[in-house]
């Protein structure tokens, strides 16, 4: 069996931020490998350097420190278009704020990664309608993001980041805006997701979420402080035992 | 992709109505104003071109400054007086000695001529005593009873060729060929009609009336002080300069009149005056488009305001597209389309503005719409569009994504 390259490779990452004077180390020397498959929760209070984290695995920013290797391709080499093109190829995002575009018709939003990517429009509406249906809205392809609700947005945006197919989905703090039901059903579909084979790289504040992951990643003061395997567990069974 | 940008352009000029309208209004008001001022310019252009042909184009009109022996000389530095008399137009005349001069006919002015018929009585807004070949170098035809001819001029025939308003102030609809008119009390015979020539924009150059000059000075003027203008026809239109140094030549070896003093004659080249009046109104024209064309610049300027706002307003958005992949290029495309598509709708209406503009009368001047404002407004502003446009595009296109990201 040829072995595939882990889906994330950071090692020694560091990321210094000058503010003003004073020069704030973010991240202060960070390893994680991140295996195909995978679903991990990265866990931090705010300030921990978790977003910086998120960000630099994001391809949104880079290191000042260190070596970054995505699906086996050093990402600290590439320029801002081929930036550009790795995350669209490998990397789908779902945002906190859902960040739709706004004015702008759900499918026509789960099509944008493909049209940016050249794919011809009837295979984009196609693979965006099917996108749509496996987060359970197919009947809401023609609505704006206004006329959605909070829960239903955020599934729009697992769909538009699903539908290139991915290497990584990374999530930062997806239900932080939701209320209980509709963070159950992200979690919900993130674990069906999982369950194709997907990696998913999920950033949160809230233990609750992290519990659905099946690894979770605690983050302190720029430094990994605890790496560790868990078993998933469904996020109502977790809130209704509280 | 070129579609998908182009409806993304849409989406985002739409998306603020008022805005996007106030920013099209500008570029309009930039070509329109570009299409009806030239248009303005063209039609005075047009109009005085019209004016001066209306006069005949390759003639010249030589006035004689003042008749020697009339009233009290004046002291001081005197210009030379001549009298321009026979002599100097069988000389203009002569081929030899001026072979770029088709005809040359002295004209005598009758000022003020009051004409009369059964009663009727009119004061003739210009009438002159000439010879046979007036009426061809004044560009005036006959289209009624006959023209002077040599003959009327030999023997001093009391006949008149009447223009068509002096004509119908005289005789109504009635016919007037034939008929005997007073003119200061003397009769002459209608022998012929002038053909409709219309103004000349401060003249009815149909009130007018033309008797053989031998006849006029008979009985109206007398032959004393020579002739105050002679009217001259050049061979071709090219041929007028060269017919105007054979008349200075002419006139001033007959009057021995030294070439450095000034002459006591003038001549007046319809040709140059042409080309001076075309050089005129067409530095008015340039000015007038100028002016338009700082509009215009004006209006791109909204424009890059506009995009300026936008691409603000928009931080997030471009954070969010780039965060799902898009190019540079494609929020560069999608930004100055958007800016271009805003040009091209101001431009479309600024054309149907200027085309709707040009039919009204501005200034007392009927706007011709010159071709090329029409491509060249609507190239302009297109490019302005692209001009204005490129810097907040390559703005919106530099934002780091995590920045934009950020952005509330």
């Amino acid at each position: 069996m040829v072995a595939h390259p882990p889906v994330i490779d950071l090692r020694r990452i560091v990321k210094t931020y000058a503010s003003g004077e004073a020069e704030v180390h973010a991240l202060r020397g960070v390893n994680v490998r991140i295996e195909r498959g995978d679903f991990v929760a990265i866990m931090g209070a705010s300030g921990s350097g978790k977003s910086t984290l998120m960000n630099i695995i994001g391809c949104l920013d880079v290191p000042t420190w260190g070596r970054y290797h995505l699906d086996g391709v050093d990402v600290r080499r590439l320029d801002d278009r081929q930036l550009a093109m790795v995350r669209n190829r490998k990397l789908g995002f779902v945002f906190q704020s859902f960040n739709l575009i706004p004015r702008t018709s759900a499918l026509a939003n789960v099509e944008l990664p493909l049209a940016y990517r050249g794919v011809k429009r009837k295979e984009r509406t196609e693979r965006a309608l099917a996108a749509l249906d496996s987060v359970g809205l197919a009947d809401r392809a023609g609505h704006l993001p206004t006329e959605l609700s909070g829960g239903q947005q955020q599934r729009v945006a697992v769909a538009r980041a699903l539908v290139t197919h991915p290497s990584l989905v990374l999530a930062d703090e997806p239900t932080g805006n939701l209320d209980t039901a509709a963070t159950r059903d992200i979690l919900d579909l993130f674990h069906r997701v999982h369950a194709e084979g997907r990696t998913i790289v999920l950033i949160t504040h809230e233990p609750e979420v992290a519990h659905a992951a099946a690894r979770v990643v605690r983050v302190s003061d720029g430094l990994i402080m605890s790496d560790e395997r868990q078993t998933p567990r469904r996020f109502d069974t977790y809130s209704t035992a509280v | 992709m070129k579609l998908d940008s182009l409806r993304i352009a849409l989406r985002g000029i739409t998306a603020n109505r008022l805005r996007s309208s106030l920013t099209v209004l500008g570029i309009l008001i930039g070509v329109g104003a570009v299409i009806v001022l030239v248009a303005v310019g063209n039609g005075s252009s047009i109009a005085v071109q019209q004016r001066i042909e209306s006069l005949g184009t390759n003639t010249l009109l030589i006035n004689n400054r003042g008749r020697a022996g009339g009233g009290a000389q004046r002291t001081g530095t005197q210009t030379s007086l001549i009298q321009i008399d026979n002599g100097d137009i069988a000389a203009l005349n002569d081929k030899t000695q001026a072979p770029d001069i088709t005809s040359a006919s002295p004209i005598v002015p009758v000022n003020g001529a009051t004409a009369t018929f059964n009663g009727a009585t009119t004061t003739v807004g210009q009438f002159v005593g000439s010879d046979a070949n007036y009426l061809t170098a004044s560009a005036r035809k006959v289209d009624a009873g006959r023209a002077l001819t040599t003959d009327d001029i030999t023997n001093h025939n009391r006949v008149v060729v009447l223009g068509r308003t002096t004509a119908a102030n005289l005789f109504g609809t009635a016919d007037a060929l034939g008929q005997s008119i007073q003119i200061n009390g003397v009769s002459f015979q209608v022998v012929g009609l002038q053909a409709t020539k219309g103004s000349n924009g401060t003249q009815d150059l149909d009130d007018f009336a033309v008797a053989p000059y031998t006849a006029v000075q008979d009985t109206l003027t007398g032959a004393a002080g020579g002739y105050p203008q002679v009217i001259v026809q050049a061979r071709t239109v090219a041929a007028e300069n060269d017919a105007q140094a054979e008349i200075v030549t002419i006139l001033d070896s007959r009057h021995h009149l030294s070439a450095t003093a000034t002459t006591p004659f003038t001549v007046l080249n319809q040709g140059s005056l042409l080309q001076t009046s075309q050089d005129t109104t067409q530095t008015f024209t340039v000015l007038l488009g100028a002016v338009a064309a700082i509009s215009l610049l004006v209006g791109g300027i909204g424009v890059m305001n506009i995009m300026l706002v936008t691409v603000t307003e928009r931080t997030r958005e471009i954070g969010i597209r780039k965060a799902i992949g898009a190019p540079r290029s494609a929020v560069l495309g999608q930004f100055i389309t958007e800016a271009v598509v805003l040009t091209i709708i101001g431009g479309l209406a600024g054309i149907a503005a200027g085309l709707i503009g040009s039919h009204f009368k501005i200034a007392g001047v009927t706007p011709v719409i010159a071709g090329y404002s029409i491509p060249l407004a609507f190239g302009v502003a297109v490019a302005v569009g692209l001009f204005f446009g490129i810097y907040p595009a390559n703005r919106a296109a530099s934002l780091r994504p995590i920045d934009a990201l950020r952005h509330e």
